[in-house]
């Protein structure tokens, strides 16, 4: 798996698979979420969002811990496909950092009345929505890649040992400010019918990185690789 | 050659960018004058409103502080990295967080804790209860080492970059959250007379982490950025 | 259940949709565009290839 070529057929050779477990995840879990589970009794139907809220809210924490495992065999072992596997993975967990916030806002508009309250969640998930983009800037900003993949390494890291912390102080001055909070659904009385939905979507997320990480890593070797044999062989062929 | 210790290096190092800092008066100034701008700019934006004013001041402090030790973070290894002196330290053999620290803490004495001199009087133009003066002192001057150890991390990784300053302001802007949220909520809970020891346990919490941890990420950034 | 009652969401269906399809369309761009980017990748490393080679003929 370390070597490029290796992974670049590895990755094609699984990506209609991975598409096609991801279809049906996605499908049962839509279907779960949108007919089978019963309205909320508070909420009515506007709960649904959940369904899609939750499980990106969770894969954007996810990809972080993904970004800084692959920031420690960087730093560690020197590994160039961990490199291109962290910062292949950026884009994709900045995007579910910001379908975490819109969904978030969407559902808080019928609940709260307004599209945006600096609850506990939403504001955590904004300031890790920025680092996700610091990666990002800091990756773009570096014109000798090599550098860019050890620098974003550090700042990875960096960023996982203050997530927790970043976590808990916003929580803790939420808690100060009293205000509304989505928190609701995460106490276990939630019924099975609400929460199997949101773990097959959960699934079928995680499902879905994977796939777009392939897709990723693939273009990006190509591009990094383009100069050795292998690369010139596949085109060739 | 006599071979330093390291303690010899540590305050060698220490005293050396003391004295480049103290030298470059405009240096020494410009984060402090900064910091004065931006606290005038509030009443003249919200209105001199004395009430409005004294229930925002901890935060319009707390934020010009960190924006302006966030403006002053170049500083820390500039001008060593573009003669030179920066790779040489990185070649010593010294480890190199720290040395790293004592250039972060010869920064934080020259750019940090002269806030602390202004900050009351800002506070007194702001009208901030009396009562909260001793913890706004406190928080600054456990907070403000925070932010140049953190900061030091962002330096590091973006130092090689023509235009770092932008992309600094995005790494380490997040990072300063934990940092701002209890400050901040120190001077406010003291400002009414409630008690700030949690507050305050939590920023010196902070200080300790930063102080063991951010040195050896600074550290490593640098090896990188030279490399 | 009627299709138009599923529809309507309990009045809701202007949040709930629009929470769905900005998924749906975020998760299609991020599988479309690496896509692109792969096919571009492919195509441009051919045409290189090609024309070292023609340079290489020619030279020799």
């Amino acid at each position: 798996m370390g070597s490029p070529p290796h992974f670049y057929r590895f990755a094609g050779r699984w990506l209609p698979w991975l598409t096609g477990i991801f279809a049906i995840f996605l499908i049962v879990g839509l279907y779960g979420g949108l007919v089978m589970a019963p309205p909320d009794y508070q909420q009515g139907e506007s709960y649904r969002i959940i369904f899609v809220h939750v499980p990106a809210a969770w894969m954007s924490m996810f990809i972080y811990m993904v970004m800084a495992s692959c920031g420690i065999i960087v730093l560690v072992w020197r590994m160039k496909m961990a490199e291109i596997v962290l910062i292949s993975s950026a884009p994709v967990g900045a995007s579910f950092t910001f379908l975490a916030l819109v969904t978030g806002s969407l559902w808080g508009k019928p609940m709260w009345g307004t599209y945006w309250v600096w609850d506990a969640r939403l504001t955590s998930e904004l300031i890790l929505l920025f680092l996700y983009l610091g990666v990002l800037g800091l990756y773009g900003a570096i014109d000798d890649k090599r550098v860019a993949g050890r620098a974003v390494a550090i700042l990875a890291i960096v960023g996982m040992v203050n997530i927790p912390i970043i976590h808990y102080s916003v929580d803790w001055w939420n808690s100060l400010h009293q205000t509304a909070s989505l928190t609701k659904f995460e106490k276990p009385s939630m019924p099975p019918s609400m929460y199997v939905p949101i773990l097959i979507m959960a699934l079928a997320f995680k499902i879905y990185f994977v796939l777009a990480l392939f897709q990723r890593v693939r273009a990006e070797l190509l591009y990094r690789e383009r100069n050795s044999r292998w690369v010139e062989e596949l085109v060739q062929s | 050659m006599k071979r330093l210790s390291l303690s010899q290096a540590f305050w060698f190092l220490l005293r050396r960018d003391l004295l480049l800092g103290f030298r470059n008066r405009s240096e020494l100034a410009n984060p402090l004058l900064f910091f004065v701008l931006v606290i005038t700019l509030f009443p003249l934006a919200v209105g001199a409103e004395p009430n409005l004013l004294a229930r925002i001041s901890p935060g319009i402090i707390w934020v010009a502080a960190l924006l302006a030790s966030m403006l002053s973070l170049d500083a820390i290894f500039r001008s060593d990295f573009e003669d030179g002196t920066l790779e040489q330290m990185l070649l010593s053999a010294h480890p190199v967080p720290v040395l790293v620290l004592a250039k972060v803490t010869a920064h934080w004495l020259v750019t940090g804790l002269p806030l602390l001199m202004v900050a009351p009087m800002l506070a007194m133009m702001l009208g901030l209860d009396e009562s909260a003066y001793g913890i706004l002192l406190l928080t600054i001057l456990l907070g403000t080492p925070v932010l140049s150890l953190i900061g030091s991390i962002g330096v590091a990784l973006t130092i090689g970059l023509r235009k770092g300053g932008i992309i600094l302001s995005l790494l380490v802007l997040p990072l300063y959250v934990p940092v701002l949220i209890f400050a901040a909520s120190a001077v406010d809970v003291s400002s009414v007379g409630l008690d700030a020891g949690a507050q305050i346990k939590m920023l010196m919490a902070f200080l300790f982490l930063a102080l063991s941890l951010s040195p050896v990420a600074t550290a490593a950034a640098l090896r990188m950025s030279m490399s | 259940m009627s299709l138009s009652e599923f529809l309507n969401m309990g009045g809701y269906a202007v949040f709930v949709w629009s929470s769905y399809g900005l998924t749906l369309g975020v998760l299609l761009i991020n599988w479309w565009l690496p896509f692109q980017q792969h096919k571009q990748n492919l195509k441009k490393l051919k045409r290189q290839y090609r024309q070292d080679r023609k340079r290489n003929d020619s030279s020799s």
